[in-house]
This record gives C-alpha cells, sequence and structure tokens, in this order.
C-alpha cells in the first residue's frame, strides 16, 4: 500500500535495498576496471619476490590502485556477504550478530591491508 | 493452526532435487559460490599485503604457503573464482543496464561461455605465468 511513497523515496517495498542493490553495482562497475589490473599485477608482483613486491607496490600508481581495488572489492563483499547472511540465517540473534561480524571484519581487513599499502609506499626510498 | 496434519500433505514448492539443473540455475548458484569463496580469498591475499609490510620474515612464512602445493591448488581456484565471478558479474550488469540477455536461449549460452571463461582463462594465465 505503501509502495508509491516509498518508490518516490528510493526505498522500495521492503523499506531498504535499492540503495544496496545500486552502491553492488556502482562497485562492480569500478570493479571490472581494476580487477584485471589487479590480477596481472599480483603475478607480477608474487614473481618478483620480497624486494621486487616492494618495489612494485612502493610505486604511487600502483599504490593508488591498489587501494581503489582494496576498497571496492570490500565494500562489494561486505554488500554481497549480507544478503548471503540475510538469506540463509533465520535465527534473528545469529543473524544479527553475524551481520555485525561481516561488517567488522571487512572493515578490520581494508583498514590493515590500505594501511599495509600506504607503509609501504612512505617507506619506500626513505 | 488450522489442520496440522493438512500442512504436510501439501505441494511443496520445488526443492533443488526436484528440478532439472540448467545452465542458468547453475550459473546463478555458482555467482554466489565464487562470491563466498572469493570473500575468503580477500583474506588470504590480505595477509600477503600485510605480510609484505610487515618485513622478510613474514613474507617468507606467506610465500611458503602460497608456493606449497595445497597453496598454489587455493590460489589456483581462487583465480578461477574472480574469472567466474568477474564473467558472471558482467552478465549481471549487462542484464541490470542494457537489459539484454534474457531470452532462454542466448542465458544458456551465456552461462556456459561464462564456466569456460573461468576454466579455460585460469589455466591460460597460470601457464603464461609459469613461462613468463
Amino acid at each position: 500500500m505503501t509502495t508509491s511513497a516509498k518508490s518516490v523515496r528510493g526505498l522500495g517495498s521492503a523499506g531498504a535495498g535499492t540503495q544496496h542493490h545500486i552502491r553492488q553495482r556502482v562497485t562492480a562497475v569500478a570493479l571490472v576496471f581494476l580487477v584485471p589490473w589487479f590480477l596481472y599485477s599480483i603475478i607480477v608482483a608474487c614473481k618478483a619476490g620480497y624486494e621486487g613486491a616492494l618495489i612494485w607496490v612502493a610505486q604511487p600508481v600502483n599504490a593508488i590502485l591498489l587501494i581503489l581495488t582494496l576498497s571496492a572489492a570490500l565494500y562489494h563483499m561486505r554488500l554481497g556477504i549480507q544478503v548471503v547472511i540475510e538469506d540463509y540465517i533465520a535465527k534473528s540473534g545469529t543473524r544479527q550478530a553475524l551481520l555485525i561480524l561481516n561488517t567488522f571484519a571487512v572493515i578490520a581487513l581494508a583498514a590493515a591491508t590500505i594501511l599495509s599499502v600506504l607503509k609501504i609506499w612512505f617507506t619506500a626510498g626513505a | 493452526m488450522v489442520g496440522q496434519g493438512r500442512a504436510d500433505s501439501r505441494p511443496l514448492s520445488p526443492h533443488l532435487q526436484i528440478w532439472k539443473w540448467h545452465w542458468t540455475m547453475a550459473g546463478s548458484i555458482f555467482h554466489r559460490v565464487s562470491g563466498v569463496g572469493l570473500y575468503g580469498g580477500a583474506f588470504l591475499i590480505g595477509a600477503w599485503l600485510i605480510a609484505l609490510a610487515t618485513g622478510p620474515e613474514a613474507y617468507a612464512f606467506v610465500e611458503m604457503i602460497a608456493f606449497s602445493l595445497p597453496g598454489q591448488l587455493l590460489l589456483f581456484l581462487w583465480s578461477m573464482a574472480v574469472l567466474y565471478h568477474f564473467a558472471n558479474g558482467l552478465r549481471h550488469l549487462i542484464w541490470d543496464g542494457p537489459m539484454v540477455g534474457f531470452n532462454p536461449g542466448v542465458a544458456s549460452l551465456c552461462s556456459m561461455f561464462n564456466f569456460a571463461f573461468a576454466i579455460i582463462g585460469a589455466a591460460v594465465i597460470w601457464s603464461l605465468a609459469s613461462f613468463y
């Protein structure tokens, strides 16, 4: 009954979801460009050994693209797993706990990896 | 409360065992499976990056695991999941954006292509990577 008003507000009949849907797509569009670069780069970096990988990450273009890839991919996967949890975990408490855990785990990973890239970038040549 | 016994005899929606498997169904299921796999994979790739920032000992440890047989197998599966999720994700964007490819024949063919792309693509990338 409230569908039309909700549609105008961009929320849909469930009261939420449109925003989630759009964000999932926008991060996907970003990843269409970032993932091919990342696949190529990680192979090159892995084959270069410790020193080579450091030099590779320390290049500004690579560091920036790495941070962009990490941000888009981690946001995309947080949204994706959120839907998986909502679909399969019916028990309210467990579901809420897992949804919070999902957010915490992804933010922790984002912080640790992005800080790692910045550390390598800033300490290179120092 | 109405008729506890009747509930059992009511027809149920088709379960997975009853469904005839078809390409688009497998494609959709594997999109989710590969997505969940990539979630785990992101933590492993993250560990590589964190180890690189930590120092040579930590990096050597991660390298040892990555270049071991189980590590290589896991990385191969990871690359296959990336390629599959990438190709099928593109298809989702084509469905959502230009809204083409809904025709059952085209959709099935597209699913087959995505599976082939993941398997052949991963094999090509790994053989190129080992020569180069």
